[in-house]
Protein backbone atom coordinates (compact mmCIF):
# COMPACT_ATOMS: atom_id res chain seq x y z
CA UNK A 1 0.00 0.00 0.00
CA UNK A 2 2.83 2.40 0.94
CA UNK A 3 4.46 2.60 -2.88
CA UNK A 4 1.13 3.91 -3.69
CA UNK A 5 -0.25 7.76 -4.71
CA UNK A 6 -2.99 6.91 -2.42
CA UNK A 7 -4.22 4.54 0.36
CA UNK A 8 -7.59 4.91 -1.56
CA UNK A 9 -9.35 6.36 -4.52
CA UNK A 10 -13.07 7.05 -4.05
CA UNK A 11 -14.49 7.47 -7.64
CA UNK A 12 -18.12 9.56 -6.94
CA UNK A 13 -18.38 12.24 -4.83
CA UNK A 14 -22.27 10.94 -4.22
CA UNK A 15 -23.59 10.73 -0.76
CA UNK A 16 -22.03 7.43 -0.59
CA UNK A 17 -18.48 8.79 -1.72
CA UNK A 18 -18.09 11.28 0.60
CA UNK A 19 -19.41 9.37 3.78
CA UNK A 20 -16.46 6.64 2.73
CA UNK A 21 -14.12 9.64 2.13
CA UNK A 22 -15.03 10.77 5.59
CA UNK A 23 -14.93 7.38 7.55
CA UNK A 24 -11.40 6.57 5.51
CA UNK A 25 -10.32 9.92 6.41
CA UNK A 26 -11.24 9.34 10.00
CA UNK A 27 -9.37 6.16 10.39
CA UNK A 28 -5.74 7.42 9.24
CA UNK A 29 -5.62 6.57 5.48
CA UNK A 30 -4.67 8.79 2.58
CA UNK A 31 -7.92 9.56 0.39
CA UNK A 32 -8.62 10.95 -2.89
CA UNK A 33 -12.22 11.32 -4.13
CA UNK A 34 -12.75 11.65 -8.01
CA UNK A 35 -16.04 12.89 -9.52
CA UNK A 36 -16.70 14.43 -13.09
CA UNK A 37 -19.35 16.69 -11.97
CA UNK A 38 -19.55 17.70 -9.03
CA UNK A 39 -20.01 17.15 -4.41
CA UNK A 40 -23.71 15.68 -4.56
CA UNK A 41 -24.41 15.65 -7.86
CA UNK A 42 -26.21 12.61 -9.08
CA UNK A 43 -29.15 10.82 -7.04
CA UNK A 44 -28.32 12.92 -4.02
CA UNK A 45 -29.29 16.13 -5.81
CA UNK A 46 -32.38 14.03 -6.61
CA UNK A 47 -33.28 12.04 -3.10
CA UNK A 48 -35.61 13.38 -0.82
CA UNK A 49 -33.65 13.05 1.93
CA UNK A 50 -35.93 10.54 3.94
CA UNK A 51 -34.14 9.21 6.35
CA UNK A 52 -36.34 6.32 7.04
CA UNK A 53 -35.87 2.76 8.56
CA UNK A 54 -37.46 -0.29 6.42
CA UNK A 55 -38.55 -3.83 6.71
CA UNK A 56 -38.52 -5.13 3.13
CA UNK A 57 -36.10 -7.88 4.66
CA UNK A 58 -33.48 -8.26 7.83
CA UNK A 59 -30.62 -7.34 5.96
CA UNK A 60 -32.69 -3.84 4.66
CA UNK A 61 -33.74 -3.18 8.40
CA UNK A 62 -30.46 -3.70 9.98
CA UNK A 63 -29.12 -1.07 7.62
CA UNK A 64 -31.54 1.42 7.28
CA UNK A 65 -31.66 1.18 11.15
CA UNK A 66 -28.29 1.24 11.78
CA UNK A 67 -27.56 4.47 9.53
CA UNK A 68 -30.64 6.49 10.97
CA UNK A 69 -28.60 5.78 14.61
CA UNK A 70 -25.52 7.22 12.73
CA UNK A 71 -27.30 10.09 11.63
CA UNK A 72 -29.00 11.00 14.81
CA UNK A 73 -25.25 10.91 16.64
CA UNK A 74 -24.55 13.23 13.96
CA UNK A 75 -27.30 15.81 14.06
CA UNK A 76 -24.54 17.48 16.59
CA UNK A 77 -21.97 18.27 14.20
CA UNK A 78 -24.72 19.15 10.93
CA UNK A 79 -24.59 22.28 9.63
CA UNK A 80 -27.73 24.49 9.89
CA UNK A 81 -28.18 23.92 5.92
CA UNK A 82 -28.52 20.28 6.00
CA UNK A 83 -32.12 20.93 7.42
CA UNK A 84 -32.13 18.19 10.06
CA UNK A 85 -35.82 17.82 11.18
CA UNK A 86 -37.12 14.61 12.99
CA UNK A 87 -40.81 15.07 11.42
CA UNK A 88 -41.56 11.64 11.52
CA UNK A 89 -43.09 9.09 8.92
CA UNK A 90 -46.57 8.13 8.39
CA UNK A 91 -47.51 5.23 6.36
CA UNK A 92 -50.76 5.76 4.75
CA UNK A 93 -53.33 3.05 4.76
CA UNK A 94 -55.97 3.45 2.13
CA UNK A 95 -58.27 0.53 2.95
CA UNK A 96 -58.91 -2.60 5.20
CA UNK A 97 -55.75 -4.58 2.92
CA UNK A 98 -53.24 -1.92 3.75
CA UNK A 99 -54.56 -1.51 7.50
CA UNK A 100 -53.68 -5.40 7.62
CA UNK A 101 -49.95 -4.05 6.60
CA UNK A 102 -49.84 -1.30 9.40
CA UNK A 103 -50.59 -4.20 11.75
CA UNK A 104 -47.52 -6.29 10.60
CA UNK A 105 -45.74 -3.37 10.33
CA UNK A 106 -46.58 -1.75 13.98
CA UNK A 107 -45.61 -5.95 15.27
CA UNK A 108 -42.31 -5.65 13.14
CA UNK A 109 -41.01 -2.36 14.24
CA UNK A 110 -42.73 -2.47 17.67
CA UNK A 111 -40.31 -6.09 18.39
CA UNK A 112 -37.55 -4.54 17.03
CA UNK A 113 -37.58 -1.01 18.99
CA UNK A 114 -38.36 1.23 16.59
CA UNK A 115 -41.14 3.47 18.48
CA UNK A 116 -44.47 3.32 16.24
CA UNK A 117 -47.88 3.98 16.29
CA UNK A 118 -50.94 2.48 14.64
CA UNK A 119 -53.09 6.03 13.51
CA UNK A 120 -56.99 5.58 13.07
CA UNK A 121 -58.67 7.45 10.97
CA UNK A 122 -59.78 10.17 13.10
CA UNK A 123 -56.02 10.58 14.72
CA UNK A 124 -54.28 10.44 10.84
CA UNK A 125 -57.07 13.04 10.58
CA UNK A 126 -55.78 15.89 13.98
CA UNK A 127 -52.00 14.90 12.36
CA UNK A 128 -52.73 15.34 8.36
CA UNK A 129 -55.81 17.45 8.13
CA UNK A 130 -54.82 18.07 4.62
CA UNK A 131 -55.12 14.23 3.81
CA UNK A 132 -58.25 13.41 1.88
CA UNK A 133 -61.30 11.91 3.48
CA UNK A 134 -62.03 8.16 3.64
CA UNK A 135 -58.70 6.50 4.79
CA UNK A 136 -57.97 3.75 6.68
CA UNK A 137 -55.44 4.86 9.32
CA UNK A 138 -52.32 4.85 9.17
CA UNK A 139 -48.75 3.81 10.63
CA UNK A 140 -46.39 6.62 12.23
CA UNK A 141 -43.00 5.95 12.57
CA UNK A 142 -41.75 9.22 14.83
CA UNK A 143 -38.10 8.98 14.86
CA UNK A 144 -37.73 9.07 10.94
CA UNK A 145 -36.04 12.13 9.98
CA UNK A 146 -35.80 14.34 6.75
CA UNK A 147 -32.58 16.35 5.88
CA UNK A 148 -31.23 18.20 2.62
CA UNK A 149 -28.80 15.65 1.10
CA UNK A 150 -26.72 17.47 -0.71
CA UNK A 151 -25.46 19.85 1.98
CA UNK A 152 -25.31 16.52 4.14
CA UNK A 153 -22.97 15.49 1.40
CA UNK A 154 -21.01 18.75 1.36
CA UNK A 155 -20.86 18.26 4.73
CA UNK A 156 -19.26 14.93 4.85
CA UNK A 157 -16.73 16.11 2.03
CA UNK A 158 -15.63 19.21 3.42
CA UNK A 159 -14.92 17.44 7.08
CA UNK A 160 -12.99 14.37 5.16
CA UNK A 161 -10.84 17.55 3.05
CA UNK A 162 -10.30 19.28 6.63
CA UNK A 163 -8.99 15.88 8.02
CA UNK A 164 -6.48 15.29 4.80
CA UNK A 165 -8.59 14.13 2.16
CA UNK A 166 -7.99 15.42 -1.21
CA UNK A 167 -10.76 15.98 -3.72
CA UNK A 168 -10.52 16.60 -7.64
CA UNK A 169 -13.95 17.47 -9.43
CA UNK A 170 -15.15 17.24 -13.04
CA UNK A 171 -12.68 14.99 -14.06
CA UNK A 172 -13.66 11.56 -15.73
CA UNK A 173 -12.68 8.49 -14.88
CA UNK A 174 -12.12 5.78 -17.60
CA UNK A 175 -11.21 2.44 -15.90
CA UNK A 176 -10.71 1.51 -12.21
CA UNK A 177 -9.17 -1.34 -10.46
CA UNK A 178 -6.06 -3.17 -10.48
CA UNK A 179 -5.02 -0.58 -7.83
CA UNK A 180 -5.26 2.17 -9.80
CA UNK A 181 -7.58 4.58 -11.54
CA UNK A 182 -7.06 6.14 -15.48
CA UNK A 183 -8.69 9.67 -16.42
CA UNK A 184 -9.63 10.57 -19.03
CA UNK A 185 -6.79 12.74 -20.06
CA UNK A 186 -4.68 9.19 -19.92
CA UNK A 187 -3.02 10.01 -16.16
CA UNK A 188 -3.15 7.26 -14.09
CA UNK A 189 -3.42 7.05 -9.96
CA UNK A 190 -2.20 4.58 -8.16
CA UNK A 191 -4.28 3.53 -4.98
CA UNK A 192 -3.78 0.81 -2.53
CA UNK A 193 -7.66 0.47 -2.58
CA UNK A 194 -10.12 2.21 -5.16
CA UNK A 195 -13.63 2.30 -3.90
CA UNK A 196 -16.89 2.49 -6.81
CA UNK A 197 -18.85 4.72 -5.31
CA UNK A 198 -20.33 5.87 -8.78
CA UNK A 199 -24.33 5.31 -8.54
CA UNK A 200 -26.11 4.48 -11.12
CA UNK A 201 -22.57 4.81 -12.95
CA UNK A 202 -20.81 2.05 -11.01
CA UNK A 203 -21.79 -0.71 -14.06
CA UNK A 204 -20.23 1.53 -16.80
CA UNK A 205 -16.93 1.36 -14.82
CA UNK A 206 -16.96 -2.55 -13.17
CA UNK A 207 -18.20 -5.07 -15.15
CA UNK A 208 -20.17 -7.72 -14.12
CA UNK A 209 -22.07 -6.13 -11.53
CA UNK A 210 -26.05 -6.13 -11.65
CA UNK A 211 -26.51 -2.02 -11.27
CA UNK A 212 -29.20 -0.34 -12.89
CA UNK A 213 -30.31 3.00 -13.63
CA UNK A 214 -34.22 3.36 -12.17
CA UNK A 215 -35.11 7.31 -13.19
CA UNK A 216 -37.35 9.23 -10.85
CA UNK A 217 -39.12 12.71 -10.54
CA UNK A 218 -39.50 15.13 -8.14
CA UNK A 219 -41.77 18.72 -7.74
CA UNK A 220 -41.07 20.81 -5.23
CA UNK A 221 -43.63 23.68 -4.32
CA UNK A 222 -43.27 27.28 -3.04
CA UNK A 223 -43.32 27.37 0.62
CA UNK A 224 -46.57 26.41 2.11
CA UNK A 225 -46.04 26.38 5.66
CA UNK A 226 -47.87 23.95 8.19
CA UNK A 227 -49.56 22.75 4.97
CA UNK A 228 -48.26 19.18 5.93
CA UNK A 229 -46.35 18.04 8.90
CA UNK A 230 -44.69 14.54 8.38
CA UNK A 231 -43.27 12.66 5.50
CA UNK A 232 -46.08 10.68 4.24
CA UNK A 233 -46.43 7.47 2.23
CA UNK A 234 -48.87 5.50 0.89
CA UNK A 235 -48.38 1.70 1.97
CA UNK A 236 -49.02 1.24 -1.51
CA UNK A 237 -45.98 2.13 -2.49
CA UNK A 238 -44.47 -0.79 -1.46
CA UNK A 239 -46.49 -2.68 -4.23
CA UNK A 240 -45.38 0.12 -6.76
CA UNK A 241 -41.93 0.99 -5.86
CA UNK A 242 -40.91 -2.72 -5.89
CA UNK A 243 -43.02 -4.14 -9.53
CA UNK A 244 -39.02 -4.34 -11.01
CA UNK A 245 -40.81 -4.84 -14.26
CA UNK A 246 -43.08 -1.30 -15.10
CA UNK A 247 -43.13 2.34 -14.57
CA UNK A 248 -44.73 3.15 -11.54
CA UNK A 249 -45.83 6.25 -9.40
CA UNK A 250 -46.46 6.27 -5.18
CA UNK A 251 -47.82 9.08 -3.11
CA UNK A 252 -44.76 9.88 -1.68
CA UNK A 253 -44.84 13.95 -0.16
CA UNK A 254 -42.69 15.64 2.42
CA UNK A 255 -42.81 19.20 4.13
CA UNK A 256 -39.62 20.55 3.80
CA UNK A 257 -38.21 23.07 7.09
CA UNK A 258 -39.03 26.02 4.25
CA UNK A 259 -42.29 25.21 3.93
CA UNK A 260 -41.80 23.75 0.84
CA UNK A 261 -43.80 20.33 -0.01
CA UNK A 262 -41.53 17.93 -2.06
CA UNK A 263 -43.49 15.36 -4.06
CA UNK A 264 -42.66 12.11 -5.57
CA UNK A 265 -42.04 9.84 -6.37
CA UNK A 266 -42.00 7.95 -9.56
CA UNK A 267 -39.80 5.22 -10.75
CA UNK A 268 -38.63 4.04 -14.60
CA UNK A 269 -36.47 1.16 -15.60
CA UNK A 270 -34.87 2.21 -19.12
CA UNK A 271 -34.58 5.66 -19.11
CA UNK A 272 -31.27 7.22 -19.83
CA UNK A 273 -32.50 10.57 -20.25
CA UNK A 274 -32.41 13.15 -18.03
CA UNK A 275 -35.53 15.09 -19.41
CA UNK A 276 -38.80 15.44 -17.65
CA UNK A 277 -41.15 12.95 -18.62
CA UNK A 278 -44.82 15.15 -18.90
CA UNK A 279 -46.54 11.77 -19.01
CA UNK A 280 -45.33 9.92 -15.45
CA UNK A 281 -45.14 13.44 -14.28
CA UNK A 282 -48.88 13.83 -14.86
CA UNK A 283 -49.32 10.24 -12.99
CA UNK A 284 -46.97 11.52 -9.96
CA UNK A 285 -48.86 14.38 -9.38
CA UNK A 286 -52.45 13.06 -10.05
CA UNK A 287 -51.51 10.11 -7.75
CA UNK A 288 -50.29 12.59 -4.98
CA UNK A 289 -53.70 14.61 -5.32
CA UNK A 290 -55.42 11.53 -4.73
CA UNK A 291 -54.45 11.74 -1.63
CA UNK A 292 -53.96 15.00 -0.71
CA UNK A 293 -56.13 16.79 -2.71
CA UNK A 294 -55.25 20.58 -2.11
CA UNK A 295 -51.84 20.15 -3.37
CA UNK A 296 -53.47 20.98 -6.73
CA UNK A 297 -54.02 24.53 -5.29
CA UNK A 298 -50.20 24.78 -4.91
CA UNK A 299 -47.49 26.44 -7.20
CA UNK A 300 -45.03 24.33 -7.85
CA UNK A 301 -41.53 26.27 -8.70
CA UNK A 302 -39.44 23.44 -10.16
CA UNK A 303 -39.26 19.77 -11.55
CA UNK A 304 -36.43 17.70 -12.11
CA UNK A 305 -35.40 13.87 -12.07
CA UNK A 306 -32.46 11.77 -11.32
CA UNK A 307 -31.40 8.26 -11.67
CA UNK A 308 -31.13 5.59 -8.42
CA UNK A 309 -28.57 3.16 -8.69
CA UNK A 310 -30.98 -0.12 -8.58
CA UNK A 311 -29.79 -3.97 -7.33
CA UNK A 312 -31.71 -7.18 -8.19
CA UNK A 313 -32.68 -7.72 -4.73
CA UNK A 314 -33.03 -4.56 -3.58
CA UNK A 315 -29.88 -4.45 -1.43
CA UNK A 316 -26.62 -2.29 -2.15
CA UNK A 317 -23.40 -3.42 -3.11
CA UNK A 318 -21.14 -2.81 -0.08
CA UNK A 319 -17.86 -4.49 0.25
CA UNK A 320 -14.87 -6.26 -1.69
CA UNK A 321 -15.34 -7.08 -5.84
CA UNK A 322 -15.45 -10.39 -6.88
CA UNK A 323 -12.20 -11.17 -8.46
CA UNK A 324 -9.88 -7.83 -8.21
CA UNK A 325 -8.86 -7.78 -4.38
CA UNK A 326 -8.26 -3.66 -4.32
CA UNK A 327 -11.71 -3.18 -5.46
CA UNK A 328 -14.59 -2.67 -3.22
CA UNK A 329 -17.95 -1.44 -4.27
CA UNK A 330 -20.54 0.95 -2.20
CA UNK A 331 -23.47 1.35 -4.60
CA UNK A 332 -26.61 0.09 -5.70
CA UNK A 333 -28.71 1.71 -2.93
CA UNK A 334 -31.73 2.56 -4.81
CA UNK A 335 -33.79 4.80 -3.16
CA UNK A 336 -32.50 4.25 0.41
CA UNK A 337 -28.39 5.71 -0.26
CA UNK A 338 -29.10 8.86 1.54
CA UNK A 339 -30.51 6.99 4.67
CA UNK A 340 -27.78 3.73 4.40
CA UNK A 341 -24.46 6.12 3.56
CA UNK A 342 -23.30 6.57 6.80
CA UNK A 343 -23.68 2.85 7.73
CA UNK A 344 -22.31 1.75 3.91
CA UNK A 345 -19.46 4.02 4.79
CA UNK A 346 -19.10 2.32 8.37
CA UNK A 347 -18.92 -1.27 7.51
CA UNK A 348 -16.81 -0.95 4.27
CA UNK A 349 -13.69 0.37 6.15
CA UNK A 350 -14.46 -1.91 8.98
CA UNK A 351 -13.99 -4.27 6.78
CA UNK A 352 -11.03 -3.21 5.24
CA UNK A 353 -9.30 -2.30 8.44
CA UNK A 354 -10.60 -5.36 10.10
CA UNK A 355 -12.25 -3.67 13.06
CA UNK A 356 -15.48 -5.65 14.16
CA UNK A 357 -18.63 -4.19 12.49
CA UNK A 358 -21.79 -3.39 14.19
CA UNK A 359 -24.01 -5.39 11.74
CA UNK A 360 -22.48 -7.95 9.49
CA UNK A 361 -21.76 -7.09 5.88
CA UNK A 362 -22.51 -10.34 4.61
CA UNK A 363 -25.90 -9.74 3.24
CA UNK A 364 -24.53 -6.64 1.56
CA UNK A 365 -21.38 -8.06 -0.37
CA UNK A 366 -21.21 -8.21 -3.91
CA UNK A 367 -20.25 -11.92 -3.93
CA UNK A 368 -24.02 -12.65 -2.93
CA UNK A 369 -24.77 -12.51 -6.92
CA UNK A 370 -22.26 -14.39 -7.38
CA UNK A 371 -22.91 -17.37 -5.30
CA UNK A 372 -26.55 -16.75 -6.16
CA UNK A 373 -25.77 -17.73 -10.16
CA UNK A 374 -23.78 -20.60 -9.32
CA UNK A 375 -26.65 -22.29 -7.41
CA UNK A 376 -29.51 -20.93 -10.18
CA UNK B 1 -58.73 59.26 -14.24
CA UNK B 2 -62.34 57.29 -14.06
CA UNK B 3 -64.99 60.28 -13.34
CA UNK B 4 -67.22 60.24 -9.87
CA UNK B 5 -69.58 57.84 -10.87
CA UNK B 6 -67.48 55.08 -11.11
CA UNK B 7 -67.94 52.48 -8.32
CA UNK B 8 -65.69 51.74 -5.30
CA UNK B 9 -64.46 48.37 -3.81
CA UNK B 10 -63.58 48.54 0.03
CA UNK B 11 -61.52 45.23 0.78
CA UNK B 12 -59.27 44.10 3.70
CA UNK B 13 -55.77 44.24 3.93
CA UNK B 14 -54.11 43.09 6.90
CA UNK B 15 -57.44 42.98 9.38
CA UNK B 16 -57.92 47.12 7.57
CA UNK B 17 -60.43 47.99 5.25
CA UNK B 18 -59.19 50.16 2.38
CA UNK B 19 -61.25 51.71 -0.08
CA UNK B 20 -60.27 51.69 -3.94
CA UNK B 21 -61.78 52.80 -7.52
CA UNK B 22 -63.22 49.71 -8.98
CA UNK B 23 -60.28 47.80 -11.77
CA UNK B 24 -57.59 48.99 -8.94
CA UNK B 25 -55.20 45.46 -8.41
CA UNK B 26 -54.13 44.05 -5.33
CA UNK B 27 -50.94 45.59 -5.38
CA UNK B 28 -52.20 48.98 -5.41
CA UNK B 29 -54.40 48.54 -2.41
CA UNK B 30 -51.55 47.30 -0.43
CA UNK B 31 -49.48 49.92 -1.72
CA UNK B 32 -52.22 52.31 0.11
CA UNK B 33 -52.07 50.19 2.75
CA UNK B 34 -48.82 51.55 3.08
CA UNK B 35 -47.15 47.71 3.46
CA UNK B 36 -44.56 45.94 1.41
CA UNK B 37 -46.14 42.36 -0.24
CA UNK B 38 -44.11 39.98 1.59
CA UNK B 39 -40.53 39.80 2.87
CA UNK B 40 -37.97 38.06 1.46
CA UNK B 41 -36.12 34.56 2.74
CA UNK B 42 -33.23 36.82 3.68
CA UNK B 43 -35.56 39.23 5.07
CA UNK B 44 -35.79 42.27 2.74
CA UNK B 45 -39.27 43.78 2.10
CA UNK B 46 -40.48 43.19 -1.48
CA UNK B 47 -43.20 44.15 -3.33
CA UNK B 48 -44.47 44.98 -7.32
CA UNK B 49 -41.21 45.01 -9.51
CA UNK B 50 -42.51 43.86 -13.10
CA UNK B 51 -46.19 44.45 -12.70
CA UNK B 52 -46.98 41.78 -14.57
CA UNK B 53 -47.36 38.78 -13.12
CA UNK B 54 -42.97 37.31 -13.80
CA UNK B 55 -41.34 38.53 -10.93
CA UNK B 56 -43.48 36.98 -8.46
CA UNK B 57 -42.21 39.75 -5.89
CA UNK B 58 -45.73 40.87 -5.12
CA UNK B 59 -47.40 37.79 -3.76
CA UNK B 60 -49.65 38.02 -1.15
CA UNK B 61 -52.40 35.81 0.47
CA UNK B 62 -56.06 36.01 -0.52
CA UNK B 63 -58.46 34.68 1.00
CA UNK B 64 -56.49 31.89 2.39
CA UNK B 65 -54.62 31.17 -0.53
CA UNK B 66 -50.66 31.41 -0.42
CA UNK B 67 -48.28 33.23 -3.29
CA UNK B 68 -51.12 34.94 -5.29
CA UNK B 69 -49.75 37.75 -7.70
CA UNK B 70 -51.30 40.56 -6.57
CA UNK B 71 -50.49 43.08 -9.47
CA UNK B 72 -52.52 39.98 -12.02
CA UNK B 73 -55.34 40.50 -9.61
CA UNK B 74 -58.42 42.82 -9.32
CA UNK B 75 -59.37 44.17 -6.07
CA UNK B 76 -62.68 42.63 -5.00
CA UNK B 77 -65.70 43.61 -2.01
CA UNK B 78 -64.53 41.69 0.94
CA UNK B 79 -61.61 40.41 -0.54
CA UNK B 80 -59.06 39.72 3.07
CA UNK B 81 -55.26 40.34 1.68
CA UNK B 82 -52.65 39.43 4.08
CA UNK B 83 -49.28 40.23 3.40
CA UNK B 84 -45.89 39.12 4.81
CA UNK B 85 -46.90 35.50 4.84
Amino acid sequence: MSTAAYDVVIVGAGIVGAACADEFTRRGMRVLVLDRDFVGSGATAAGMGHIVVMDDSEAQFALTRYSQQLWKSLRPQLPDDCEYEQCGTIWVAADEEELEEVRRKHAYYSQRGVPVTVLDPQALRQLEPNLRDGLSGGLLVEEDIVLYPPCAARFLMERARKCGAQIRLGVTVTHLGQGFVRLSDGAEITAGIVVNAAGAWAAELTGGIEVKKRKGHLVITDRYAGFLRHQLLELGYLKSAHSVASDSVAFNVQPRRTGQILIGSSRQYGAEHREVDQQILRRMLRRAQEYVPGLGALSAVRTWTGFRATTPDKLPLIGPSTGDKSLFLATGHEGLGITTSLATARILVDAITGAKPEILIEPYLPSRAAKESVHA
Amino acid sequence: MPDSNVNSVTLIVNGSPVNVLAGTTVAVAVAIAGRPCRTSVGGEPRGPLCGMGICFECRVSINGRSHCRSCQIVCEPGMEVKTDE
